[in-house]
């Protein structure tokens, strides 16, 4: 049997959310999961290419963040390779999204940026950054700028929170202690949400870090570390929610152990031997999206009609977003070099 | 005209630039209460604030990560390497991030950020305080990389790096913060793409930037005096090079010698050198001369430090040996 860690006990009591709330979530993260298994679906038909990564399983720390305690389009998100679902919930069309893995002229990067690289400015989306860590400090950067605009310029609408996502296998490297540090020495408006699924690629997270507890590193930069049930998104809502507004008041940041696990390979070219299948399956039964829905189911806050028209929805919005990605131009060839400076 | 410091021109340009464009703020290692390790930010800060001339932690790769994101969502970052060296350990920010995100993002982005900083082989500092960036990054698409060589173009040069929306890589040079130059009290600009034409010659073309500029010149008497007039070529734009510049002079002297700091192995005289093979193979009379940095780590002894460097003595013997045959 799988030594699992223990997940802190959350009562949704304690953050009750409204039947449109609850039935946004959940549109939020089927959207996520429709979106990624599709992705595996086109990369095995050859549509798209290189490293993709999908985020099944995972899709309640995205939706409790972003969609449970950000105001998307206004907050900054910033994300790792694995930021499909992170893009779609800051509010970038699932259409763009697809014609970028397509590598198309519509993608949210032009066709430049691929899986790995989504970006968008207008959903305030900072990016997909491939290597690990090092989002992080650019994230700080955004918040910076706030406070920046806050108290130099003397912004007083100058109040969003940035969202720096990463994994587990991140949380080794030094610039998530060096940003973690300065963060915290000027208590930027952020929250930094691990996400611990456990495994960076084929490392085990015990066998990489000297204490596993990861949110436990944000004592040392007298910074607010928790840890919370990734698998449930009013668990991460509710905690995100906390951070967010320490991070407004300018009680600077967070740190957001998210404790989650997922679903696939770390990427579509993983033979994922290394993982247990019992320890899947544990995983596997507690599933975020099904989760959520028994709990509206039982609140009385969601019918199965409800739940069975999302999910009918969502696959329009997939599909839709499939036949615009392959209806699209590629780039022009003759703008190869349009974009390597900031006047073209 | 005013005769002004080397360090102080640079001065002038921040605070100038500070004063125009509250956008623009400065981070790096004792730039604040310290004043920067060459002084050219002291005192900004109590004109500026805490914010505007951050002092930072000791995390080169996270505050140029965090200057990059600045610089995404609107600010306009200046980043002090304190030795430009110590920028190695921000070389995945500067190269992946700065470089590169722009067009990666499809042009969502645009980062406009200066980092500058002193480098270049200074006085027995040993090898790691010794370094010479240029030929590292050079390959990173998406910067820009200028080197000034005087308090004039110091000045006016990076006024015109604050001002521009790519990221710039600014080179000055640890032994020419005291240097002394009038120059005008009225605001001006200088190009970050343009050459500068030091001085006119025809009988050959010499290309140079930095410090080394100073050894060319040191070169020149001697030169003169044995009938030899070169065109002196400061390059100040490593990149893009100034090929139109270039071109002219090399189209005038058929011969080129390069004068550079960093080392030989892929330097920037190497790309001068393929450049000019393919743009100008019918002009030249002789093969492109590279005067180089020895391709060693820079020993602190300082015998072996000034054999690694190109000294003037050496800038007078290449160019008789590549010219004599035409005198």
């Amino acid at each position: 049997m799988v030594q699992e860690r223990p997940v802190p006990v959350f009562s949704p009591t304690a953050a009750p959310v409204s039947r449109e709330e609850g039935l946004a979530l959940y549109e939020d993260m089927v959207l996520g999961r429709t979106f990624e298994d599709k992705c595996a679906e086109m990369y095995y038909r050859g549509k798209m290419f290189g490293f993709v990564h999908l985020y099944n399983g995972q899709e309640a720390v995205a939706s409790g963040v972003i969609r449970g305690a950000l105001r998307p389009g206004v907050d900054y998100v910033c994300s790792t390779y694995r930021d499909h679902v992170h893009a779609l919930s800051a509010g970038v069309p699932a259409r763009e999204v697809m014609a970028e893995l397509f590598g198309k002229v519509t993608g949210c990067s032009k066709g430049r940026g691929g899986s790995m690289h989504l970006f968008s400015a207008a959903h305030r989306l900072l990016g997909g950054y491939a290597f690990v860590a090092e989002g992080i400090p650019v994230a700080a950067g955004a918040a910076f700028q706030t406070k920046y605009r806050r108290e130099v310029l003397g912004d007083q609408t100058a109040d969003e929170v940035t969202a720096c996502f990463f994994g587990d296998g991140a949380c080794n490297n030094g610039q998530f202690f060096e940003t973690l540090n300065m963060a915290a020495l000027w208590k930027l408006p952020i929250i930094f949400v691990v996400e611990n699924n456990k495994w960076a690629i084929g490392m085990a997270h015990e066998r990489a870090t000297a204490d596993p507890h990861i949110y436990k590193k944000a004592s040392v930069f007298n910074m607010v570390g928790v840890e919370v049930d990734g698998m449930d998104v009013l668990a991460v809502r509710a905690v995100a929610r906390e951070a967010v507004a320490r991070a407004r008041a300018g009680e600077g940041p967070t740190l957001i152990e998210a404790l989650t696990y997922r679903f696939r390979g770390h990427s579509l070219a993983d033979p994922d031997e290394l993982r247990s299948k019992e320890e899947k399956e544990f995983w596997l039964s507690r599933d975020p999206i099904k989760r959520l829905g028994s709990y509206l189911l039982e609140q009385d806050l969601a019918t199965h009609q409800d739940l069975k028209a999302i999910d009918q929805r969502v696959k329009q919005v997939v599909e839709d977003a499939v036949a615009f990605a392959e209806q699209s131009p590629e780039p022009d060839p003759s703008e190869l070099r349009r974009y390597v400076f900031a006047e073209d | 005209m005013a005769e002004t410091l080397f360090f102080e021109a640079l001065r002038a340009a921040i605070d100038e630039e500070m004063a125009r464009d509250p956008r623009v703020f400065v981070l790096g290692e004792d730039v604040g209460h310290y004043g920067g390790s060459y002084k050219v930010t002291k005192n900004l800060y109590k004109k500026y604030g805490e914010l505007r001339v951050l002092d930072t932690p000791i995390a080169e790769n996270s505050f140029t990560g965090l200057a990059i994101g600045a610089a995404m969502t609107g600010l306009r970052p200046i980043i002090e390497g304190m030795n430009m060296g110590f920028l190695l350990l921000a070389f995945n920010q500067i190269a992946n991030n700065a470089g590169m995100l722009r067009y990666t993002s499809g042009g969502n982005f645009q980062i406009p950020l200066v980092i500058r900083g002193p480098g270049g082989v200074g006085r027995q500092l040993g090898a790691e305080h010794s370094q010479r960036l240029e030929a590292y990054f050079q390959a990173v698409p998406g910067l820009k990389m200028v080197a000034c060589s005087t308090p004039y173009n110091a000045k006016g040069l990076l006024k015109a790096a604050i001002r521009d929306n790519n990221p710039v890589l600014f080179f000055e040079h640890v032994l020419l913060y005291n240097l002394k130059q009038d120059i005008p009290e009225s605001e001006y600009l200088l190009p970050l793409d343009k050459a500068e034409l030091v001085q006119t010659g025809q009988d050959v073309t010499i290309l140079t930037y930095s410090r080394m500029r100073h050894h060319v010149l040191q070169a020149l008497p001697e030169l003169h005096q044995r009938g030899i007039v070169p065109e002196v070529i400061d390059l100040i734009s490593l990149r893009p090079l100034d090929w139109d510049t270039i071109s002219a002079s090399v189209r005038k002297t058929h011969r080129v010698v390069v004068v550079e700091e960093c080392m030989k192995t892929g330097g920037i005289g190497a790309e001068i050198s393929a450049g000019i093979m393919e743009r100008l193979f019918d002009e030249l009379d002789a093969p492109v001369v590279r005067l180089s940095s020895v391709d060693v780590p820079t020993p602190y002894n300082g015998t072996l430090e000034r054999l690694t460097v190109v000294q003037p003595p050496q800038i007078v013997s290449t160019v008789v040996d590549l010219v004599g045959g035409k005198i």
